[in-house]
């Protein structure tokens, strides 16, 4: 007997309240429909992977995939080890000199161990939130000069309108040899192919951003505009206390876009400049090309797939909690 | 009594694709202090243009507004507006949208428990003093009208501009919303203009009443004093002569006089217009 018919028995009984029979209902719409969907699609896939053999052996169907998410993180941690044995080795050797030879100044060297399934992911985390912070901190205050100037939004309009079909990655090249000629210095704060990843995802993120919150500002109520110039508002208590506020849920639907396109295109970008994250981690496997690799890859594809949920499901609980407009928050 | 507010040969002209049209044509109206004056006419006649005008939101193509000697060029809170569609800022609670307007007027005039005092009694003169801490999607349209008006009494207007303030209310809250008006009328004595294009609203509230011609080229028709007694009840007048004449007076102008005829393509012409002026806004 399947799930639903269990509770589709329960819930024709009529021993069971109104009230009771709704939480069965909610139940099944919001846990068993969905897990039933899962499971199909796992049965579906083992079922065609075993009928799909590469030259790297089968494809990797679920359990195959479970496995390789248990040996990920078993790797993380024996990496993780090595590296605490490592700076321990370090610390007794130097203690040793320092015995020696109290004038010794003691060199600490880090640690350069490859790095594991989860720090890339951390990584490509970080990257991914910087170049959107970036690029949230230039557009929404360009999009709201240019909501609020016809003129400005005439002048910047058509650099806009070429610039968003650009796929990010086609600057990638330009943005690796600016970075490397202008950003020289001796210690440098952050690395290159950080810097690198970070202003592809930052480029892609700045024309929704900007456009969606020009637009928001641009179709403010007029009424409410008036409300402000009978009460003759400051030019930026107008902007603080009618703009911004009113043209929130625009502001989030950017913003919400452009984070949705800036992880799919910072692991396309990891993957084409070798630059760390799970888009290099997959490139590595895919190059490595062991009996194991495709599940390794799979394994990075869900992880990318549920990443990318969770900071879209994020960027609506922020919503939810900034904006007055509830409703443009569900959508 | 002295002219407060001088509306001194005003013409408006809107440039539309199709060339200029000509919204008002010379309206004139001197209105004193403590006068309540109403606006009627028919729909696209330009009596909200008027009060545009006069609001500062638009300029006049030919002609001024005085306002105590004193040219009108810019929009002002001495000049409060009470806007249709209540206009309130909806991620505020009805609190804060007064608390807004007084803080621009009164910034340093008054300090932080005075300006909390007087939030609160504008709110507690229109009733809304129950849910001041409510949100405009949580209240009524008539409540929400209440609070549009309580944001502009709070900016002690030197007149209350009011643009069909009860247009979008069914008829048993505009009733309602009239009767308050009125009680507010008697305690503060306000000078208003009120656009309306309600015969009975008219008359019950109004000093006098000013009749629009048809548009294009919208001018003042006739203007009509009213010297009921007040405080007035709707009941009573309901059967009082002199009321029931005023109230004839007005549909007759409407009516007889400035008969609205629209052929199809004259209805196309006007639509256009609107357009251009909402475009204008």
């Amino acid at each position: 007997m399947t799930a639903t018919s269990i509770v589709s028995k329960l819930s024709d009984n009529q021993v069971l309240s109104p009230k009771a029979k709704d939480m069965v209902n909610n139940i099944t719409r919001m846990a068993v429909i969905p897990l039933l969907g899962i499971l199909g699609f796992l049965l579906l896939w083992s079922a065609a992977a075993q009928n799909i053999d590469t030259s790297l052996g089968k494809f990797p169907g679920p359990a195959a995939v479970w496995e390789q998410f248990g040996s990920l993180y078993e790797e993380h941690t024996t990496e993780r080890g090595k590296e605490a044995a490592f700076y321990e080795r370090q610390e007794k050797r130097n203690a040793a000199r320092m015995e020696k030879d109290p004038d010794y100044v003691p060199k600490i060297r880090a640690y350069t161990g490859k790095e594991t399934f989860l720090d890339q992911i951390a990584t490509s985390l970080v990257t991914v939130m910087s170049g959107f912070l970036v690029a949230a901190a230039m557009a929404i205050p360009l999009g709201i000069a240019v909501g609020l100037s016809k003129t400005l939004n005439s002048a910047i309009n058509p650099i806009v309108q070429i610039f968003k079909p650009v796929s990010p990655l086609a600057w990638l090249p330009l943005v690796t040899m600016v970075v490397s000629a202008l950003y020289v210095s001796p210690d440098p704060m952050v690395s290159k192919s950080f810097l690198n990843s970070m202003i592809t995802v930052t480029l892609c993120c700045l024309w929704p951003m900007v456009i969606n919150t020009s637009v928001g500002v641009a179709s403010i109520d007029s009424d409410l505009v008036n409300v402000s110039r009978v009460l003759r508002l400051p030019a930026m208590t107008h902007v603080r206390k009618i703009v911004l506020p009113a043209s929130i849920p625009m502001i989030f639907t950017g913003m919400r876009l452009s984070l949705g396109v800036a992880w799919m295109v910072l692991i396309a970008a990891e993957m084409l400049a070798q630059n760390p994250g799970l888009g290099k981690f997959v490139w590595d496997e895919f190059q490595n090309g062991s009996s194991n690799s495709l599940a390794r890859i799979m394994a990075a594809v869900l992880v990318i797939g549920f990443i990318g949920f969770l900071l879209d499901r994020g960027m609506l609980q922020l919503q939810r909690y900034v904006s007055w407009d509830k409703s443009s928050a569900d959508r | 009594m002295s002219v407060l507010l001088d509306i001194s040969h005003i013409d408006m002209v809107f440039p539309t694709p199709k060339g200029p049209f000509t919204a008002l044509s010379d309206v004139s109206l001197k209105i004193k202090k403590g006068e309540f004056v109403s606006l009627i006419g028919h729909s696209g006649c330009g009596k909200s243009t008027v009060l545009n005008v006069v609001a500062g939101l638009y300029q006049a193509t030919n002609g001024g507004v005085l306002l105590n000697d004193k040219e009108v060029t810019e929009p002002g809170p001495e000049r409060a507006v009470v806007f249709q569609n209540h206009s309130l800022l909806p991620w505020l609670t009805a609190y804060q949208n007064v608390e807004l307007a007084v803080d621009q007027v009164f910034g340093k005039n008054k300090s932080k428990a005075e300006k909390k005092e007087w939030i609160e009694h504008n709110l507690q003169l229109v009733h809304m003093d129950h849910a001041m801490y409510k949100r405009p999607d949580e209240i009524s349209g008539g409540m929400k009208q209440r609070v549009g008006i309580a944001r502009a009494l709070a900016m002690q207007p030197e007149i209350l501009l009011m643009d069909e303030p009860f247009g979008a209310l069914d008829a048993l809250t505009r009733a309602h919303m009239q009767d308050s008006l009125m009680e507010i009328q008697a305690e503060l004595n306000n000078t208003v203009i009120m656009i309306t294009h309600d015969v009975d609203e008219a008359v019950l509230l109004s000093d006098r009443i000013v009749m629009m011609t048809n548009g294009p080229a919208a001018t003042v028709g006739e203007i009509l004093d009213i010297n009921l007694e007040r405080p007035r009840d709707r009941l009573a007048l309901a059967e009082d002569a002199e009321y029931t004449h005023l109230r004839s007076e007005v549909l007759k102008f409407l009516y007889e006089k400035q008969r609205k005829v629209e052929p199809m393509t004259q209805k196309k012409a006007t639509a256009t217009a609107n357009e251009s002026k909402s475009e204008a806004a």
